[in-house]
């Protein structure tokens, strides 16, 4: 495969064997503190991400999806190492970060594309230097780099005689979101983190980077996380999904599980509130009324409990912990309901909500 | 019974400059009093612009409009001065996209709807406020008479779509042009803000052209759905006819591309390519390009315009028949 594309920069080892998790995130905290006044005191935090576990495997592409403020971007962000984390373990193929793991041998094996094409992209720079900048930093020869962008330009779509000479802004949306996967993959990453990607892509050119993103995946032997607020793209392109609400992880599963049972309350509102594509059978009751609360204040205990239609006392004072959903390990959900001992009227009910009901 | 609130026909917008784009071309359209009609279209396609255009809110200079729009017996066309601002407003009013930018930064929520109520309708301003107050409720913001005094910036995304709502009815239009107004909020209240503007129109019994690229979107608030390309409208029907019997390969695409019943894991059935760049007046079909259907005659000639029922229309040679397995026998017309 390294060969295949002519050049020397190595995608780092896959040390752990198929059986260790590519990604192992464990109670991640991440705050934002908030400054006000003249001497800079703080005034509380943004509590973006708080507590926020999960494992990503090899091979696999998580979705991660919630409402704007839920902590998806921070996560990734996170990932990369682009944040800091306050506290809290990131394990990147079995090597814990800041321990056996510097920050240079993260960004050796992880990459980030971000929604903005246009932002992301040095407008001083032809994109084939764009592209051949990164391996340059690390080493590789020029003449090198430069070959095996043109490799990759191709490999995106991109003609490499037509495009390789131009310049960000002579591209369409499309087209530059096709340079910066390219780009990513110039450094062999193992780990691509799709931080809505795909987003701000008219929906015939999204389609065309979602089956470019398969392809790339299947070739490379490619690891996905993939944001978006798009559930149908989620759907569409995950193994397994991440519900995000404020700045904590309420639900997560397996695609096809979390599709027929949306255990949480949340993530059965949030599904619920796809438009619903047949005309004779619109929506007629908006499942959630008001906007995400405030993360600088968060509610107390479940911090869903003021928008959720299940709340009782319990909700407002205890956490509830993630439990496994139908005693399925692999689909685990935190709330109340699913705790059996949590002292919630409903608790140990069969369950809230199941597909389309 | 029917009756025709808005006529567009032969409209042509040109932008002119440093490069000259032809945004709308030949586009013809009409509307019913009552009638939810979205225009359903990629960035580029020229959705904004008609609305725009409806307005008169293009920039007069560097623009070259043609053709007619009749609403309601008024030449929209033809007016200027004081009453293009009594038409814009009390006859039409708009939403837009970014509601931070649309509202002024330095004014009140209610001193702004009240501007409106004053300027329209000679109220006093105590009576003006009364009415913003009035709307406010209406469109379920809590606390109404707190949030009267409240700046832009004092509200959160979904209040500020609802204040500016707020504001577009406040004088009742018999016309609300809706630019995107849900794109930029969260899922769960896009749908408050879908279901509120499905409420108004229905107590106010007013028309409303929604402009949206989602389908999911479109097919939640319109009667009918007219899909825009290029600057013309390739295809035309109620919202079941399109979703269920899309004609024109362009809204076969689209829906293909929304993904609703894609199965995981599947090659999607993608558009190649991307939209025209406009640069010159359409003479042939603006979609062949792209279309897995093209034949010679399509780089030809623009394509006829077959009418395969009552108010559905579908610019394609191959619009007579359906795609779907139930054919129809279309009734075949000549081109517009």
């Amino acid at each position: 495969m390294t060969d295949q594309q002519g050049t020397d920069l190595n995608a780092s080892p896959d040390r752990g064997g198929p059986a260790q998790p590519l990604v192992i995130a464990r109670a991640l905290k991440r705050y934002f503190p908030i400054r006000k006044g003249l001497f800079g005191r703080g005034k509380g935090a943004v509590q973006a991400v708080d507590d926020v576990s999960f494992t990503v495997r090899k091979g696999e592409t998580l979705g991660i999806v919630g409402e704007s403020g839920c902590g998806k971007s921070t996560t990734a962000r996170l990932l990369v190492g682009l944040a800091d984390i306050d506290s809290g373990d990131l394990i990147f193929d079995g090597d814990k970060l800041g321990a056996t793991l510097t920050h240079r041998e993260l960004w050796a094996g992880v990459q980030m594309v971000f929604q903005d094409s246009y932002a992301s992209l040095n407008p001083r720079m032809t994109i084939e230097d764009t592209i051949a900048f990164g391996p340059k930093m690390r080493g590789v020869a020029a003449k090198q780099a430069h070959a095996a962008a043109r490799d990759l330009l191709a490999r995106v779509g991109l003609a490499p005689e037509r495009f390789a000479g131009r310049y960000p802004h002579e591209l369409s949306g499309g087209q530059r979101q096709r340079v910066n996967i390219a780009r990513a993959l110039a450094m062999r990453p193992r780990l691509i983190i799709l931080d809505e990607a795909v987003s701000a892509l008219d929906k015939s050119v999204e389609a065309q980077v979602l089956n470019l993103l398969a392809d790339l995946k299947a070739e490379f032997g490619l690891t996905y996380v993939f944001i978006s607020h798009d559930l149908n793209v989620v759907r569409f392109i995950s193994d397994r999904i991440m519900v995000m609400y404020l700045g904590e992880v309420v639900e997560i599963g397996p695609v096809e599980s979390l599709w027929k049972k949306r255990a949480h309350p949340y993530t059965a509102a949030l599904f619920a509130a796809m438009p619903s594509m047949d005309p004779d059978n619109r929506t007629e009751v908006p499942p959630l009324a008001g906007d995400p609360p405030n993360p600088i204040n968060p509610p107390s205990g479940c911090r869903f409990h003021t928008r959720c239609r299940f709340a009782e006392e319990v909700c407002a004072t205890m956490k509830p912990a993630a439990r496994p959903v139908d005693g399925e390990a692999a689909h685990m959900a935190a709330c109340h309901v699913l705790d059996p001992r949590s002292g919630h009227t409903m608790a140990g009910a069969p369950g809230l909500e199941t597909a389309d009901a | 019974m029917r009756e025709t609130l808005l006529e567009i026909s032969g409209l042509n917008v040109r932008f002119s400059g440093a490069r000259t784009v032809h945004a709308v071309n030949d586009l013809s359209l009409s509307l019913d009093t009552g009638e939810v009609l979205t225009i359903l279209g990629e960035s580029g396609s020229g959705k904004s612009v008609t609305l725009k255009a409806l307005l008169r809110l293009l920039p007069e200079k560097r623009t070259a409009i043609g053709g007619s729009m009749k609403l309601d017996g008024i030449d929209v066309m033809g007016l200027k001065g004081r009453a293009l601002s009594d038409y814009r407003g009390k006859t039409v009013s708009m939403i837009f996209q970014e509601p931070a930018l649309a509202l002024d930064p330095v004014y009140t929520i209610g001193d702004q709807i009240a501007e409106a109520v004053r300027r329209h309708t000679g109220a006093s301003r105590a009576q003006a406020m009364d009415v913003a107050l009035d709307m406010l409720k209406r469109v379920r913001i809590p606390s109404a008479e707190q949030r009267l005094r409240n700046y832009p910036h004092e509200m959160s995304g979904g209040m500020r779509q609802r204040a500016m709502v707020a504001l577009a009815l406040a004088c009742r239009p018999r016309l609300l042009l809706a630019d995107e107004p849900t794109t930029a909020l969260d899922a769960t209240v896009q749908i408050q803000v879908l279901l509120l503007l499905r409420e108004l129109q229905k107590e106010f019994g007013m028309s409303i052209i929604f402009v949206t690229h989602d389908i999911g979107v479109a097919v939640e608030i319109s009667d009918r759905i007219a899909v825009m390309y290029a600057g013309n409208i390739v295809e035309e029907g109620s919202a079941a006819e399109i979703i269920r019997d899309p004609r024109h390969p362009y809204t076969r695409g689209l829906l293909a591309a929304n993904l609703h019943d894609a199965e995981r894991g599947s090659r999607l059935e993608a558009i190649p390519g991307s939209p025209p760049p406009l640069a010159t007046k359409p003479d042939h079909c603006s979609f062949a390009p792209r279309c897995p259907h093209v034949t010679p005659a399509c780089l030809k000639a623009l394509p006829p315009v077959f009418r395969p029922g009552p108010r559905r229309r579908v610019a394609c040679v191959l619009g007579e028949r359906a795609f779907t397995t139930a054919q129809q026998v279309p009734v075949h017309e000549a081109a517009q």
